[in-house]
């Protein structure tokens, strides 16, 4: 799992089936110093993460579990909201 | 997901038979500003995208073959929605 923030929210109307009704959120993945490392990403929200949050997703074929058994193309998802962490 | 651009349409005439009958989109990753960001990339349409269109596009298996929906296809990335709106909060 990684560490980011959200930075922003995303709307489509027109798009697979599998992904009505689930909230698709920016997100800017996070060094373990808070800082912004890497690109950002588009990421399906499974715990009503909300901007500014600081969350952690996953990656990969996991990304679909937490929306099982509804079949879902997922290839990240956020999968918890940070309260803190030290490092 | 990343936030791409359809930037072209790719026919190939010979190729996987799981493939047949799929639309196939090339799709430039944009970068928060807007910008190309990396190489082009070939995907399944699963969105009825088209030239022009800022698209999600998902870069997994899995996914890529939920959306072709014939099984088990060797295909890797996939164009699962249209965006009309993108907001920026940072």
């Amino acid at each position: 799992m990684l560490l980011a923030k959200v930075i922003g929210t995303v709307v489509a109307s027109r798009k697979d089936p599998g992904l009505q009704g689930v909230t698709m959120l920016l997100i800017q993945p996070l060094a373990n110093d808070h800082k912004p490392q890497g690109k950002a990403l588009v990421a399906l929200d499974s715990v009503g993460a909300g901007v500014t949050e600081e969350v952690f997703y996953v990656r990969g074929r996991e990304a679909a579990y937490p929306f099982m058994p509804r079949e879902v193309p997922a290839d990240a998802t956020i999968v918890g909201i940070v309260d803190e962490w030290t490092a | 997901m990343l936030i791409g651009r359809v930037v072209g349409n790719l026919v190939a005439t010979q190729k996987n038979e799981k493939l047949e009958g799929a639309k196939l989109l090339l799709v430039q990753p944009l970068d928060l500003q807007g910008d190309p960001r990396g190489v082009t990339i070939l995907a399944i349409d699963g969105a009825d995208a088209g030239v022009g269109d800022r698209v999600l596009l998902i870069q997994d298996g899995r996914s890529a073959q939920l959306v072709l929906g014939k099984g088990a296809a060797a295909v890797d990335a996939a164009v699962i929605g249209v965006i009309d709106e993108v907001e920026i909060h940072a």
